[in-house]
């Protein structure tokens, strides 16, 4: 069948499985923008390329499938960068089409041309310059395979505008769909290595005091079962990183929660003190391990991730096992129970009570406001976490709010928790949500966000109202860019510089309803749950609530930056007399 | 693919030793040299010196480097070069196992007066006189980059106009069981 290149992109993203498309057309990608009017694929116009990215992967965190966006040339291209490179750090699968100038016109510095592959090289998982029509299908096809299988990325795939134009014969071809794709330099790796998964096991058995150290990479291989069943049947401990909320239920007796620069108490000073850490899809990220030659000095590791490249990288394992977490966890699971299962663990009873000692002791915790002060940001959390369902899925943006969030929420299921954890892109939140509510319609998907996030990337609620993607926003106002005030106060001597924002500058409650939401203010305690209860039952269109907090609260606990672990603070009133 | 234990890349096998030679098979397509030096220059990996050229078979082209281990640990490089998708095979090479060769030209200042001393030198290296001058030659030597080292140090005493060396190229040396081995890697 005689076909063209911009039916044929069209056609092979409908092969891929593509049901959703977040972009926004412009002159070099105008050809492939006709045949979508045709396609069953919905498109959701956006605002903004930078909130176009950001929607593909807040879809691909919710659903595990890939996010597609698709933008033009140029100044589109460059604004879709911090997407990608935001999916890069995360691991996010996602595949992002850009258009560029007509081949012949390719390094002459045309209108709106610009290297968006070289530009994109360093945060991408890999990129394609499409140079022919008759490469289109077999690219797409390798695109999706990249993005999705082995660590996933993002993959870009820049096509100039000459082999998608109907009108030009450059665009001609036979269509086609590969039957697989022959990738030589591409192997992703699938199951671990057997001996290195017995020795794994034997470690396991003879740990007295053993963390498990869970990391995104549980989410990405689908294991939260697996890894739930691993932990109950060693009754072994979990900490869930940042990215891995929600991959160990947070209301399971083994939870321990969140480690890092703002993990409790009982998580960092668990890993601090284990015998044995056992490593599963987690990158030894610096804002987990603090200063790392004083990191769990006296841990064993057992590092189980699908890039070898990642064991070793920063510490370097007892037991390294390169391979799918899903299937080593599984193998190691049957290894235990070769080798006697629980039965033939060491007691750990003292290591249990030390662990309740701790979480006695160093709750997260926070002082009440008192009458007349603003909002406790925690406050408004726990109430939110309390008055939505348990599978709301909740986006976040960076900054204070994000760490509280992931802190004071209850992650009780797995792709519940969207946030932005390598790379820390501020205006991730608002795109990331509507991303995630097309991909879960069913679910009630809740954003939330700094007022220094929001002004970030908040017109996309303009796109969410048009397209009526019902989302929910809490802004915690604080009016400081308020992380950054944190560290001035802390670091800096309380020299405050370029933090403030406004508390009212701009109206957030008018600025909702402009872009045709549902606008609500809270500033008292009482106001609190009513105001959720309203936007939860509101379904036809997004909802803002603004809520006043108060600016000088901090997140604790806190290893700063550069520390090593064990010099965790607590809040200040949690601190030995 | 990478050869490893437990997915733990081993130790440095021969400590003590700064640069080593990577072989690295490639897709024989556009950027790909370019997605392997922004890797070096991103990671801080250096590079100490580089050949490509394409192999027997026009899919594939092999790269020759020559990595500075000093600046990150050796596993690291491999595995992270590894992860490019136009990366297809790379052998790490021990100075022992390779055969190495360079190619170096250089133009010595010889006026008539020592101009036999430098063609003396010439015979002794097995060298070739490319050009001659009034008051100069132009010389080229191929050999293992240690006789060039040796070479361009004799010359530096006559006066170098100009000099550029290639960088070295290596292959592994051939053991009769692996030069067995070898071979479908080559025809991937
Ligand atoms: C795009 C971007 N710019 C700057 C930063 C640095 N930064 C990290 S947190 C933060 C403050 C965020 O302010 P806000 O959204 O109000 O959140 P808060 O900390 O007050 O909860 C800043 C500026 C960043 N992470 N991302
Ligand atoms: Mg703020």
């Amino acid at each position: 069948m005689q076909t063209n290149g911009g039916e044929a992109l069209i056609r092979s993203l409908e092969l891929e499985g593509v049901e959703v498309i977040f972009g926004l057309p412009g002159g070099a990608i105008l050809p492939v923008y006709d045949p979508i009017i045709d396609s069953p694929i919905r498109h959701i116009l956006v605002r903004h390329e930078q909130g176009a990215g950001h929607m593909a992967e807040g879809y691909a965190h919710a659903t595990g499938r890939p996010g597609v966006a698709m933008v033009t040339s140029g100044p589109a291209a460059t604004n879709i960068v911090t997407p990608l490179c935001d999916a890069y750090m995360d691991s996010v699968p996602m595949v992002v089409i850009t258009g560029q100038v007509p081949t012949a016109a390719l390094g002459t510095d045309a209108f709106q041309e610009c290297d968006t592959t070289g530009i994109t090289q360093p945060v991408t998982k890999h990129n394609f310059l499409v140079t022919e029509a008759a490469d289109i299908p077999r690219t797409i096809r390798e695109a999706f395979h990249i993005a999705t299988t082995g660590r996933p990325g993002p993959v870009l795939v820049d096509i100039p505008k000459d082999i998608v134009d109907p009108r030009n014969p450059r665009s001609a071809l036979e269509w086609y769909w590969p039957e697989s794709v022959d990738l030589p330099g591409y192997q992703p790796l699938g199951a671990g290595d057997p001996e290195a998964i017995r020795r794994a096991a034997e470690l396991i058995l003879e740990a007295r005091q053993p963390v498990i150290y869970a990391g995104g990479g549980i989410l990405k291989a689908r294991a939260a079962e697996v890894l739930r069943e691993l932990a109950e049947l060693t009754d072994i401990p979990v900490v869930t990183t940042l990215m891995a909320r929600g991959a160990f239920p947070d209301s399971h007796p083994l939870a321990l929660g969140m480690p890092g620069m703002h993990g409790n108490y009982t998580a960092v000073t668990s890993m601090q003190e284990s015998d044995l850490l056992i490593a599963l899809g987690s990158r030894f990220d610096d804002r987990v391990t603090g200063k790392v030659p004083s990191f769990a000095p006296n841990a064993k590791i057992i590092h189980v991730d699908i890039d070898r490249a990642e064991l070793g990288k920063v510490r370097r394992p007892d037991v390294g096992i390169a391979g799918d977490c899903r299937l080593v966890i599984e193998e190691m699971v049957r290894a235990i129970g070769e080798l006697g299962g629980a039965d033939a663990q060491p007691d750990r009873s003292a290591w249990r009570s030390t662990i309740s000692g701790w979480q006695e002791r160093y709750p997260l915790s926070y002082l009440p406001s008192e009458p007349g002060e603003l909002l406790k940001p925690q406050f408004v959390l726990e109430q939110l976490r309390d008055l939505t369902p348990s599978d709301t899925i909740v986006a976040s943006g960076v900054g204070q709010h994000q760490m509280w969030t992931s802190q004071y929420w209850q992650f009780d299921h797995p792709y519940t928790w969207i946030n932005s954890g390598g790379l820390g892109t501020m205006g991730f939140s608002v795109p990331a949500a509507i991303g995630a509510k097309v991909g879960r319609p069913d679910r009630m998907v809740w954003a939330v966000d700094g007022d220094g996030c929001f002004q970030m990337t908040a017109q996309e609620l303009v796109t969410a109202a048009a397209e009526r993607i019902p989302v929910k926003v809490a802004v915690l106002n604080n009016a400081y860019l308020g992380m950054v005030r944190q560290w001035q106060e802390m670091f800096y001597e309380e020299r405050y510089s370029e933090v403030y924002l406004s508390p009212d500058l701009p109206d957030y409650k008018m600025w909702a309803e402009a872009m045709g939401c549902v606008g609500i203010r809270v500033e008292s305690p009482e106001e609190v749950a009513p105001a959720i209860e309203k936007a939860n039952a509101i379904n036809d269109k997004p909802v803002v609530i603004e809520f006043r907090t108060d600016s000088r609260e901090k997140v604790f606990p806190m290893v700063p930056a550069g520390a090593s672990n064990d010099e965790i603070m607590v809040e200040p009133h949690q601190e030995e007399a | 693919m990478v050869a490893t234990t437990d997915g733990v890349p081993a130790n440095d096998p021969t400590p003590g030793v700064q640069h080593h030679i990577l072989s690295v098979l490639v897709e024989n397509r556009p950027g790909v040299l370019t997605r392997i030096a922004g890797l070096f220059a991103r990671r801080g990996y250096n590079i100490h010196s580089l050949a490509v050229a394409p192999t027997e078979d026009e899919r594939f082209s092999r790269i020759t480097m020559v990595v500075d281990v000093l600046s990150s640990p050796l596993p690291q490089m491999i595995l992270q070069l590894d992860k490019l998708v136009n990366v297809i095979e790379i052998t790490e090479l021990a100075p022992s196992e390779a055969v190495e060769r360079e190619l170096l030209m250089v133009t010595v200042s010889a006026t008539p007066d020592i101009r036999g001393q430098v063609i003396e030198l010439v015979g002794v290296f097995d060298a070739r006189i490319l050009n001659v001058g009034h008051d100069a030659l132009t010389i080229s030597l191929e050999g293992h980059p240690s006789k060039l080292d040796d070479f361009e140090q004799l010359m530096r005493s006559y006066g170098i106009l100009a000099v550029q060396r290639t960088g070295r190229v290596a292959l592994p040396k051939l053991t009769h069981a692996e030069s067995e081995d070898r071979r479908p890697l080559r025809s991937a």
